[in-house]
């Protein structure tokens, strides 16, 4: 049996811990990024979830300065940032993007500070390329209880508002009409969403968090017009895309330049990518035959005009 | 019991020292059909957050059935302005209904034959089952109207107040919506306030005009404020109403405003027979 798959997974791929940690934190953070992106896409929050990846970075970077573990540099950062945010108004459809900008420059200013200072008195890159760009094969053991409990925490937001948040991100006047407290809402699912990018980052690197959080959630949004099942489907996506991203990259030890591993990161976001391409293919094919009422439209505008 | 289900009694609302809303006092009784009537600018909005609590009145005071107390969001149903759905929601017409039944409430809906026959019935009741499967973002104008009706009727308001759901409309789906309306008003003795800026689509089916210019008010049927000397009076300067094959057009006298140099000119919602 093993001799059989030996084509498909490497020699030592099921033996390896370093294998097993990426195969959980995987798929644990492909389900959270899974659920609390589809809410990012609807809301028109791709911006701030790239933000939050490149605030990450800085968050990241001071970490190791510092000497603590990267997610805690992560995490904070990201809080901080999403507080940042807030306050300079993202909730409102002028302020969001501009405000985003102006913070985001600040942090990669900073953040270029940090890893100049690190490189300066350590004397590597190694751990500004974990940071900028991951790897999931490089995750302590240690890390994984708080890994769990923040994607049980960012997973407990989004499951809890859903109803009040899908109706808020419907129509900020409709759900305000019944009492819902709309801005409330928003900070809450912006902390959700803030700790998800952190996940991101720490599993496949701050700059490439984003394509975890948008890219399968757009895709699912393409497949299926129910919100409980495009949360299950871009979960599912995810963890596809973070599967075959950690078989192929462990496979890579053998491929050349031999004797290093090509980055996880680089197979997950383009498995990502190539199956944002692929969903959106049924509705092509819909459309060519015209037999779809839902064909008049633009397939992809994410931009609310009502918010 | 006071036998109004909404009393509006001297609302002044002002903004950034603007005056928006002037001492605006008006009735509705349960199950009637009221028009609220303006031009752009001319308060409606203002006016419909102030209804439900989301915008605080200067003076004056809004009460439900008699009481103060009264929480708007239960009592009303509400279709904001200028809405259009994203074409991407991945949400059908029917999640959409359905989330009117619970909006409010946390977690995710356990799905039940109990909920599903209801959602059904409203579907039936503004006549969207046809398209009740499709995304909602993609459906027309007016498909979409009716389906956020229902997400409103759902919730078995006593009242329900749209702004300007006819502003993106074609005549036949306003004319619809309007018949569906009066049909829901009249069956489930829900009150329906309505705002407009022409007057003429709703004219068959009012029981009430709350007649709104620059934040001041009148208020009464049809016959009694559609008038030259009421609406003179509102306006603050002498406009004419005119009847021409049962459409109602009202333009500003000759003579009387010297900017206009005696030109006849229309108001913004003046209609223009074609």
């Amino acid at each position: 049996m093993s001799h059989f798959l030996t084509p498909v997974f490497a020699p030592g791929f099921f033996a390896s811990e370093a294998v097993h940690i990426a195969l959980g934190v995987g798929t644990l953070v492909a389900i959270v990024t899974g659920a609390v992106g589809v809410f990012t896409v609807m809301r028109g929050q791709a911006f701030a979830g790239e933000a939050f990846g490149d605030i990450g970075t800085t968050g990241g970077s001071g970490a190791f300065l510092v000497g603590v573990g990267p997610l805690w540099g992560f995490v904070i950062g990201n809080l901080l940032a999403a507080g940042a945010m807030e306050t300079i108004g993202i909730q409102r459809t002028r302020g969001r993007d501009l405000a985003t900008g102006i913070v985001l420059g600040a942090s990669i200013g900073l953040a270029a500070l940090f890893l100049y200072l690190y490189t300066a008195s350590h004397s590597t890159t190694g751990e500004t390329v974990t940071i900028l760009f991951g790897s999931a094969f490089a995750i302590a053991s240690s890390t994984f209880p708080l890994i769990a409990l923040l994607s049980l925490l960012a997973l407990a937001i989004t499951i809890t508002l859903y109803r009040p948040l899908l109706l808020a991100t419907v129509s900020p006047e409709m759900a305000a009409a019944r009492g819902i407290p709309v801005r409330m809402i928003g900070i809450l699912y912006l902390i959700a969403l803030a700790l998800a990018a952190a996940l991101a980052a720490i599993t496949i690197g701050s700059i490439l968090g984003t394509a975890l959080l948008v890219g399968p959630a757009a895709s699912a949004l393409r497949l299926t017009k129910r919100p409980l099942v495009a949360m299950l489907t871009a979960a599912g996506i995810g963890i596809g895309a973070m599967w075959l991203g950690i078989v192929l990259a462990y496979d890579s030890y053998e491929w050349p330049p031999s004797g290093h591993g090509w980055p996880i990161s680089f197979f997950v976001v383009t498995l990502v990518f190539i199956l944002y391409l692929a969903s959106g293919l049924p509705e092509r094919r819909h459309r060519r035959r015209g037999d779809s009422p839902e064909q008049a439209r633009p397939a992809l505008d994410i931009v609310h005009e009502s918010q | 019991m006071s036998p109004n289900i909404l009393t509006v009694q001297g609302v002044d609302v002002r903004l950034a020292g603007r005056k928006i809303l002037d001492r605006v006092s008006f009735n509705i009784a349960p199950g009637e059909f009221t028009g609220l009537i303006g031009s752009n600018g001319a308060g409606k909005t203002t006016l419909f957050r102030v209804i439900l609590g989301l915008q605080p009145a200067s003076a004056g005071e809004v009460l439900f059935g008699g009481s103060t107390r009264a929480s708007p969001s239960k009592l009303i149903g509400f279709v904001p302005q200028k809405f259009l759905l994203d074409p991407d929601l991945p949400m059908r017409a029917r999640d959409l209904v359905g989330l009117g039944l619970d909006a409010q409430r946390l977690g995710i809906p356990r799905p039940s034959r109990a909920r599903r026959a209801l959602v059904e019935e409203m579907l039936e009741a503004v006549d969207a089952t046809r398209f009740a499967d499709t995304r909602v973002g993609r459906l027309s104008g007016g498909e979409q109207q009716r389906i956020l009706i229902a997400h409103a009727l759902i919730a078995r308001p006593r009242l329900l107040l749209l702004d300007e759901p006819l502003a993106n409309l074609d005549l036949r789906s306003a004319h619809e919506v309007v018949a569906l309306l009066a049909r829901i008003a009249r069956e489930q003795q829900i009150a329906v306030l309505i705002s407009a800026h022409e007057i003429n689509p709703l004219l068959g089916v009012m029981d009430r005009i709350v007649y709104l210019a620059s934040g001041r008010a009148v208020s009464g049927s049809a016959d009694e404020v559609v008038r030259a000397d009421v609406l003179s009076k509102l306006y603050g300067h002498h406009v004419d109403v005119l009847n021409v094959h049962g459409r109602v057009l009202i333009v500003a006298g000759a003579g009387e405003d010297t900017d206009l140099a005696g030109h006849e000119v229309a108001f913004p919602d003046t209609e223009i027979v074609s």
